[in-house]
């Protein structure tokens, strides 16, 4: 149990980022009122002067004062960013130049009028979009904003006043803003619009005199004035919080809201942020995809939804089913939800029994101890699910065209089939074709099918035949039982193969997740991984994909990956570079630069932008939502992949460069200490000598001769092997194999180091009869010659070493054997490693003597080991393949 | 030096490294030469081509050419002897330098008596070319002109190819050969790369001729560049 005292440290920890954040983030500040008309531009003006005082450098970006004179008169001298004018449709509309500021960079920039909506073609779609943008740029922002702009409100506002509110900026975007409530009572501001002091745009004209009724006026600032408290409770609670004062509202609740393409969901999703907000509990809104596919305006209204609960701060959460319930349900006990959140049935009743009870019903009955709230929802346009606008496409045209046929052909073979049977066994025959026909097309032309078989079969088979006129009550009621029958086989075909659709397409997505899970393991190296991911998405998306990646060479910028699909054009990188720079989403179906080609999404791993994938479905076409949850799945995927595999790399370089240090480091020390101790000798012997000049009564000087001998001797081995070793990682090794006589081989060596070795007796056992071997006798010479250095250096004085040649099987089995103390065990797997010393070493040496055989043996296609003898001693084997020489033909002696 | 009769012989020494060539000029001085000095391989073809030299002593790495285009040079018109000084690690270089007509070679780092006694041979060998038809080291006599072998006074019989062999060497002994020059020499041009029948002879004749052939004596190997009869003392 954790002591209830203590702040929790996570908590701490969040506050820390927080505050970081708020260090490095520029500051809102958002003078807050009820109504146009209360003085905001104006307080905000006056807090600017306060700043300038200050010593602060404010510039203005964006002021609204409509021509009112001490607005105007306030603003004068100060210094501000001219506007940008847009064209657009004929209209010549002034915006903001978020660029200019950007560029300036004062440490104050005013902006006005919060919620605006910018024209068409501007880098976002609203100006609290640029404002994030300006403080993400580190640049304080003082804004205006109305109460009934505020998402969460707007409803409330829409109620009581009966306006509708267009303009209206996330709840989020007003997280870690200072509030200032500019407030008024409403009898004074009612005072100052009679004195034409407050702006009313023309089109609100009608509206005004609504809006600014007593009775509105103090509903709207009893909102304000919550709002604003409400901002400031958020702030007493992340300081309680932190000081580990216990919480007051212990609510653990969890809040799940239908969502769906209805019209509806829009006010549904604010109604659950306030309450999410009122509760202090995090909530989630559930999307159920039925099998019904959506018509186009659907999906479009089901992405704005999506994205505005995403904007509200509901987690979103994506699943399939044919039954609404079941699933919300499903998802609610998945997430420990504690109330749900639905709107009230508008519906048509008869038709929700038909399904098996109300939506709202079933769930109070089956949601056990989750409370569901039902909530008065209103749509944009009060209308029940739109029918989609009838779309002809060829797909169509041609499925109606196949239903039309396969009717006039059954009713042909009941012409025929009427002499047989009775009228009634034709009906049989009409309903069999639907049934038939509903397997193979839309839910539209079975339903064609069926009607038309309705009416066709009473038309030519009942009598009285060649009316529409059924007489017999039989006739009837096996006319409406066949109507019936038919229209619900229709509908029950269709709705099967909705969800076979679904069902495949469920299918498709898990697959191709799983493709590309399985792809992406397989990835040998980065450009592989980049080359896969490129591929994979562009199959799953159906799109063309490019992948962009911050070139290390070009300072950072963002380089598309030359295997992209999609060649990005300007406008599309500068889009795909925005994305990058804050780690959003960004052009098509999202909030920035919605006119896009295509959507630009960051990959995201650990905290870290890694990358962009940019994604362009083929001709144009809009990603379905299910699409686009399986895009940010592989997103996700992705960028978790990118980044490991960077995180692979880059402790690879490291493991690499500290290889190296270390290598550098033991080089300089061996060759230092090697280089100068000769050296020393040199110089001491030769200064011995100089002196012995001066006076020729000295002892013969022969020792110092003989020290000199013996240190160039040592530094010119030294200098060898260096050599060796520098040929040997160069890959400047290139072996001369040439037939050669081994026994040649070990007396040249061993000759030519028997002043070396004076001290330990060499013997050689050499094979008789040994057949010529293929090798490189320089190097060969150089590889013994360092083993019985080796030999030398490691066993005292006296240790005779042996040295054998002997052919064992298919190869040259090379030996040199000491009787000496051995290897070091824990030395054996390190000793060929270049610069590696055994703990036990004598002073001298450079440890590249072993390295050297062992990459000489190599270079010759053999190879070198190392062991201890049974009977004490170091051992080590050189095996070199043995062919058989060409021969050479004998000749009689003269 | 007893042997050298007449004037001081001249040396040429061509090397760009004045302290070696201090170092030799003061070796060769003391021996009884006559001691000139050229820094670039152009400056040596100049000199001795004005003055022509006995000897030539000289060094592989010049700044300006490569050593043995400097000796391609100079046996375009000169037989002058020439002994090249070489480093270590370049046994292609000794070769090539060898077989573009260089007398000898000496490694770097070298002592002083290995290389006056290089410089000796080389010398000899071209006064003593002629004459002196039998050739007598150690317990080895050999008869160029009665075509005889004697070990110990005990005759010896060679196979064709081994007396070819055995009498290449004594034509230039003391001298290094390249298995190139005697695989052409006694094979001829087509087995210039045919080193195992040059093994398999060389290993004949040690067996033949060296009193303890496992520690040969008379002829010696020169590791990676090919063999060298020894000189008579």
């Amino acid at each position: 149990m954790t002591d209830p005292e203590r702040p929790n440290p996570d908590v701490l920890l969040a506050a820390l980022q927080k505050e970081e954040q708020r260090q490095t983030r520029g500051k809102l500040k958002v003078f807050f009122g009820m109504a146009p008309g209360v003085g905001k531009t104006y307080a905000m003006l006056e807090a600017a002067r306060r700043e300038i005082a200050a010593g602060r450098q404010v510039t203005i970006g964006y002021l609204q004062t409509h021509g009112r004179k001490e607005t105007d008169a306030l603003a004068e001298g100060l210094p501000s960013i001219p506007r940008l004018t847009v064209e657009y449709r004929g209209m010549t509309l002034s915006e903001m130049d978020l660029d200019a500021i950007l560029a300036r960079r004062p440490s104050l920039v005013l902006v006005d009028e919060f919620a605006h909506t910018n024209a068409p073609g501007m880098r976002h779609p609203k100006r609290y979009q640029d404002v994030l943008e300006l403080l993400d740029a580190g640049i304080d922002v003082f804004t205006t904003l109305n109460v009934q702009h505020v998402e969460s409100r707007a409803e409330s506002v829409r109620q009581i006043t009966g306006a509708t509110i267009r303009e209206t900026i996330p709840d989020t975007a007003l997280d870690g803003a200072e509030f200032e409530l500019v407030d008024l009572p409403p009898e004074e501001l009612r005072a100052r619009l009679a004195a034409g002091k407050v702006y009313i745009p023309d089109s609100a004209q009608a509206a005004q005199s609504n809006f600014f009724r007593p009775g509105n006026l103090s509903a709207l600032r009893e909102i304000a004035l919550r709002f604003a408290a409400e901002h400031v409770g958020h702030d007493v609670l992340a300081y309680r919080q932190a000081q580990g004062i216990a919480d007051p509202w212990k609510s653990g609740q969890r809040l799940l809201v239908g969502l769906s393409s209805s019209p509806t969901s829009a006010s549904l999703l604010r109604w659950a942020r306030r309450l999410a907000s009122e509760l202090q509990a995090p909530w989630l809104a559930v999307y159920v995809e039925l099998p019904r596919p959506l018509s186009g305006p659907e999906q479009e209204r089901l992405n704005r939804h999506v994205a505005l609960a995403r904007e509200l701060g509901a987690q979103v959460i994506h699943t399939t089913d044919d039954d609404v319930t079941r699933a919300i349900l499903r998802v609610a006990r998945e997430q420990n939800a504690t109330q749900i959140i639905v709107g009230k049935p508008t519906g048509w009743r008869a038709i929700e029994m038909i399904r098996g009870g109300s939506l709202l019903n079933r769930l109070i009955r089956e949601s056990g101890n989750i409370d569901i709230h039902a909530v008065r929802a209103e749509g944009e346009a009060p209308m029940l699910r739109t029918p989609p606008p009838l779309q002809f496409t060829p797909a169509m045209a041609k499925s109606y065209g196949i239903a039309l046929a396969v009717v006039a052909g059954v009713t042909g073979v009941n012409v025929l089939l009427q002499r047989w049977t009775g009228y009634q066994t034709l009906a049989l025959v009409y309903l069999l074709s639907v049934v038939m026909l509903a397997m193979f097309v839309a839910r539209g032309p079975t339903l064609l099918a069926a009607t038309l078989t309705a009416f066709v079969w009473d038309f030519l088979f009942v009598p009285p035949v060649f009316t529409f006129r059924i007489e017999s009550s039989t006739d009837l009621l096996f006319f409406l039982t066949y109507f019936v029958i038919a229209l619900a086989m229709g509908q029950l075909a269709a709705r099967l193969r909705a969800q076979q659709a679904a069902e495949r397409r469920r299918e498709q997505h898990a697959t191709a997740m799983y493709l590309l899970t399985r792809e992406l393991a397989q990835a040998t190296d980065f450009a592989d991984l980049l080359a896969i991911s490129i591929r994979e998405v562009g199959k799953a998306a159906q799109a063309e994909v490019a992948l962009s990646m911050p070139d290390e060479f070009q300072g950072g910028s963002l380089t598309p990956y030359f295997a992209s699909t999609w060649a990005l054009s300007e406008k599309e990188q500068s889009v795909a570079a925005w994305a990058y720079r804050h780690r959003q989403p960004a052009g098509r179906s999202t909030d920035t630069l919605p006119s896009a080609e295509g959507v630009h999404l960051p990959l995201i791993a650990a905290e870290r932008t890694v990358g962009i994938l940019s994604v362009k479905p083929h001709g144009g076409a809009q990603l379905a939502s299910g699409d686009r949850d399986l895009l940010e799945a592989f997103v996700r995927q992705i960028a978790i992949v990118i980044d490991r595999q960077r995180l692979r790399d880059a402790e690879q370089r490291a493991k690499m460069v500290e290889e190296s240090e270390r290598l550098s480091k033991t080089l300089l020390n061996s060759i230092s200490h090697e280089i100068r101790t000769p050296i020393a000798a040199i110089n001491t012997a030769a200064s011995a000598l100089s002196a012995a000049r001066n006076s020729p009564a000295a002892t013969p000087p022969w020792k110092m001769i003989d020290e000199i001998q013996e240190a160039t001797r040592r530094l010119n081995i030294l200098v060898g092997n260096l050599l060796n070793m520098t040929r040997l990682e160069t890959g400047h090794v290139k072996p001369k194999l040439d037939w050669c006589d081994v026994a040649d081989l070990v007396q040249v060596t061993v000759k030519d180091i028997e002043k070396d070795l004076a001290r330990h007796p060499v013997s050689a056992e050499i094979e008789p009869g040994l057949p010529l071997v293929r090798m490189d006798f320089v190097l060969m010479q150089q590889v013994l010659t360092n083993l019985l250095f080796n030999a030398a250096v490691h066993t005292p004085p006296g240790t005779s070493v042996k040295l054998e040649a002997h052919a064992n099987n298919n190869a040259l089995e090379l030996v040199v054997s000491d009787n000496g103390p051995g290897l070091p065990t824990e030395a054996l797997p390190y000793i060929f490693d270049k610069f590696y010393r055994a703990p036990s070493a004598p002073a001298g040496g450079t440890g590249l003597g072993l390295a050297i055989v062992k990459g000489f043996v190599e270079a010759q296609g053999g190879n070198v080991k190392a062991e201890n003898q049974p009977t004490g001693g170091a051992k080590f084997t050189i095996l070199l393949p043995l062919f058989k020489p060409p021969p050479v033909n004998a000749e009689p002696a003269l | 030096m007893s042997e050298t009769i007449g004037p001081k012989p001249n040396v040429l020494i061509v090397d760009d490294e004045l302290q070696l060539r201090r170092l030799l000029r003061a070796c060769l001085e003391g021996e009884g030469y006559n001691v000139e000095e050229a820094a670039t391989g152009q400056e040596g073809i100049t000199h001795a081509a004005q003055h022509p030299p006995d000897l030539i002593v000289l060094d592989l790495g010049l700044p300006d050419m490569d050593g043995v285009t400097v000796l391609r040079r100079l046996r375009e018109w000169s037989h002058v002897p020439v002994v090249v000084l070489s480093v270590r690690d370049r046994e292609e270089d000794k070769v090539a330098a060898l077989d573009s007509g260089a007398d000898d070679y000496v490694t770097k780092p070298f002592g002083a008596g290995e290389l006056l006694a290089r410089l000796r041979v080389a010398q000899r060998h071209t006064i003593s070319t002629a004459e002196n038809p039998v050739f007598r080291l150690g317990d080895l006599e050999v008869d160029l002109t009665a075509r005889t072998v004697k070990r110990k006074g005990q005759d010896i019989k060679l196979t064709v190819t081994e007396y070819s062999l055995l009498r290449l060497f004594v034509q230039h002994a003391g001298k290094v050969l390249t298995h190139a020059q005697i695989l052409k020499e006694v094979w001829g041009p087509t087995y210039v790369d045919q080193t195992h029948y040059l093994r398999v002879y060389i290993a004949h004749l040690r067996e033949k001729l060296e009193n303890d052939p496992g520690k040969p004596r008379l002829i010696t190997t020169e590791p990676g560049v090919g063999y060298r009869l020894s000189a008579p003392a």
